[in-house]
């Protein structure tokens, strides 16, 4: 079941035709990868080519596989008793499960962002500054600051809260808790961002700034992204998998997917039929 | 005469209201059904039940309390107006004494009289407790039925039983929790007293400001000398050994342990772990008195002397802190496992999804996000470790020492509070009357220091929701 990417520069969005090599080393790569919950199996041998520069959509009814898999990415399930990972995942070539793999430096390589925000409870700054200082990335005060500042005005919250880093984050709104939780994992200056159900907890003007947000994103980052919004996907990706009880069934275009999906079950599934 | 009686009577006569006002209300629930005009009752017959059978169970519990308090005042009250008690002594033990026998013997646990004076007291008792009892029976009757009676004519098909039956349980649980404030309450009353009464025979200053700690019992009541009731090496042994010392001990063992259990811990250790640290809780102190008494002390004596401190003492504040610290080490770990545990697991994702390392996410995170519960966990062994006695009693030594060095004897306030009050002075002596003032301290200080606490933690505190 695996798609192998079509690499044909006209299937790249604008942006992208000056680099040359954009869409042809895949950034991630999965392949036959299984994950069991003790017993249970809930992601079953899948397949996958993420690229950089891309939104990479997970779509699928609930309990499908989708975010253990995006968990799987950045080993976040080794925090699961009883999580079980076959197969092998590559970050620019590199296996991600093999031994003597760094998780902590592999998790500041592809951040995360949760279904439901959660800042730290701390001040805004401390949230944005704690990647940071914990990786040593700042030297003295006003690297800080400027990584603060930086990291806030790419999650497009800088003039929302210039006058208040002092203020908790929990003290947000629950769009901006969100944003910040963005702001917090561009701050260690990721190559991936995982985003699980990024927008499940906001309401629908929260939610399109973070969509706007993602597709602003996108070019720096290779994103993915799990969600329940089939109009979501649609909007923000150009790659949309769907899952189906563990299984990848599909992955193309969204485009594609959406207009002319080559299996039947996805075609169910985003006509309504199920899900 | 027993309040219980009186209780039972009013249960008897609850259950009965209970069951009355239950068939009133199918009653109501047929007839709306033969009108068959629809409609239904405002409440469930049970709950109409339950309204009436409390309207007669709390009134007759109010009486009974009420009663158990007045009652033996109002026996003694008509047994002295009895011609027979004119002979009593005025005061003192021995009126007391006497009139206690009458009462026993009235009330059959006595064979018969000793004193002679009790003699003609017995009979006056007789009919006074017989009055007593029957005058509480009638009341509890008369209160039941009336009660019973005023809800039992309220009772209406469209009466929302179901509404007061909740305001009144809402009333009960609030009187409960009054309870435990009013003991706190009345504990502090009754030590006020006591302290007025040292501190119109020795001064405060003296007592709070003194260094000289060393009651005569047997001294002069009336004319004390003040110099021996400087009540600060006890209160500075008190802290050193339980707030410093002990503490020294219990915070890290016990914040470490907590967060083994709750970040570190497979399941399998976690669930021998724990309950096996909540058994050190158990341990009687008297126990751990032994430990530290036959062990820790001699042991660091021992060890003093090896290295060139020659007049180390068997008895030192150190061994009694030493072994209070273990002793309270459940106390902070299980509450710092809770407020740990409690930290939402989204908080430690996040932070695990920065690259953050488990002890980076501790440190960084979890600790502040559960500093409330940690704090309180080291408030209450703080407490624990200065009420503390029995450790004290056998390892730290009686002498009021005010030093700083761990290795003399000292001793603390609790333990001078036994010694006083099992002295041999007298009850209005001074220095037995300055137990009173040194647990009244004592408390004043346990309540700042929570006071104090809470405080902190408020202005420390991240709150995660």
């Amino acid at each position: 079941m695996v798609t192998t990417l079509p690499a044909t520069a006209t299937m790249l969005p604008e942006s992208e035709l000056s680099d040359p090599q954009s869409g042809l080393i895949p950034k991630m790569s999965a392949r036959s990868v299984s994950v069991y919950y003790g017993a249970k199996q809930a992601v079953d041998d899948v397949s996958i080519d993420i690229q950089t520069k891309y939104v990479t959509a997970f779509i699928g009814p609930s309990g499908c596989g989708k975010s253990t898999f995006l968990r799987a990415l950045n080993r976040m399930n080794d925090t699961i008793p009883g999580a079980r990972v076959d197969g092998e995942i590559m970050l620019d070539g590199e296996d991600i499960y093999r031994s003597g793999m760094d998780v902590v430096h592999l998790r500041a390589r592809v951040g995360m962002v949760f279904q439901k925000p959660n800042p730290f409870p701390k001040s805004i700054y401390e949230n944005i500054a704690y990647g940071p200082r914990i990786h040593g990335l700042a030297e003295g005060k006003a690297e800080l600051d400027a990584i603060v500042e930086k990291s806030l005005r790419r999650a497009g919250l800088w003039e929302e809260v210039k006058d208040r880093l002092a203020d908790s984050g929990t003290a947000l709104s629950g769009g901006q808790q969100q944003r910040l939780c963005i702001a917090r994992a561009i701050a260690v200056d990721p190559e991936v961002i995982l985003m699980d159900e990024p927008c499940s907890a906001l309401d629908p003007i929260a939610t399109a700034k973070i969509e706007e947000l993602i597709d602003e994103l996108r070019g720096r980052y290779a994103i993915v992204i799990v969600t329940h919004s089939m109009q979501q996907a649609a909007r923000v990706s150009q790659r949309t998998a769907f899952f189906h009880l563990g299984k990848m069934v599909e992955y193309g275009k969204t485009s594609d997917i959406f207009t002319n999906p080559r299996e039947e079950r996805t075609k169910d599934y985003i006509t309504g039929r199920y899900g | 005469m027993s309040p219980s009686i009186l209780l039972l009577l009013g249960l008897g006569l609850g259950l009965a209201g209970w069951l009355a006002a239950r068939a009133r209300a199918w009653n109501f629930r047929r007839d709306i059904r033969n009108e068959g005009k629809g409609g239904r009752l405002a409440a469930l017959p049970s709950y109409h039940a339950w309204y009436v059978a409390l309207w007669i169970v709390l009134p007759v519990l109010v009486f009974a309390i009420a009663w158990s308090f007045l009652a033996p005042q109002l026996v003694t009250g008509w047994v002295l107006s009895d011609p027979a008690a004119a002979g009593l002594p005025h005061f003192g033990f021995e009126r007391r004494a006497i009139l206690d026998e009458a009462a026993s013997v009235a009330l059959g646990s006595a064979p018969g009289v000793f004193n002679p004076l009790a003699e003609g007291l017995v009979e006056p008792y007789r009919l006074a407790f017989a009055k007593v009892r029957w005058i509480g029976i009638a009341a509890t009757l008369v209160i039941g039925f009336l009660g019973g009676a005023s809800a039992f004519l309220r009772l209406r098909p469209e009466f929302t039983a179901r509404t007061r039956v909740e305001r009144t349980i809402m009333t009960v649980l609030l009187m409960a929790s009054l309870v435990a404030i009013l003991t706190t309450l009345g504990i502090l009353v009754s030590l006020v007293f006591e302290t007025i009464r040292f501190f119109g025979m020795v001064s405060p200053l003296d007592f709070l400001l003194g260094t000289h700690w060393g009651p005569d019992p047997m001294g002069n009541p009336l004319n004390p000398d003040p110099s021996r009731y400087g009540a600060i090496p006890l209160f500075w042994g008190t802290i050193y050994i339980g707030a410093i010392i002990a503490m020294f001990v219990a915070i890290p063992l016990g914040l470490m342990s907590a967060i083994f259990l709750t970040q570190y811990a497979s399941p399998r250790w976690r669930s021998v772990l724990k309950p096996a640290l909540e058994i050190l809780a158990g341990v009687p102190t008297v126990v751990y008195g032994y430990f530290a008494a036959l062990t820790v002390a001699p042991a660091i004596r021992d060890a003093a002397q090896a290295i060139g401190i020659a007049n180390a003492s068997s008895e030192s504040g150190l061994a009694a802190g030493l072994v209070m610290g273990v002793m309270i080490i459940p106390f902070v770990s299980s509450m710092a496992d809770d407020s740990i545990a409690a930290v939402p697991q989204a908080m430690r994702d996040g932070s695990l999804a920065m690259g953050a390392t488990t002890s980076e996410t501790i440190r960084r995170v979890l600790i502040p996000a559960a500093l409330p519960g940690i704090v309180a966990g080291v408030m209450l062994a703080i407490s624990r470790a200065i009420g503390e006695t029995m450790i004290v009693v056998m390892a730290a030594g009686a002498a009021a020492n005010l030093t700083a060095n761990p290795l003399e004897a000292m001793t603390t306030v609790t333990f001078q509070i036994v010694a006083m009050l099992t002295g041999e002075g007298s009850f209005d002596h001074p220095a037995t009357l300055s137990a009173f003032a040194l647990g009244f301290v004592l408390f004043l200080v346990t309540l700042a220091l929570n006071f104090f606490a809470l405080r902190v933690v408020k202005r420390f505190r991240e709150a995660y929701e």
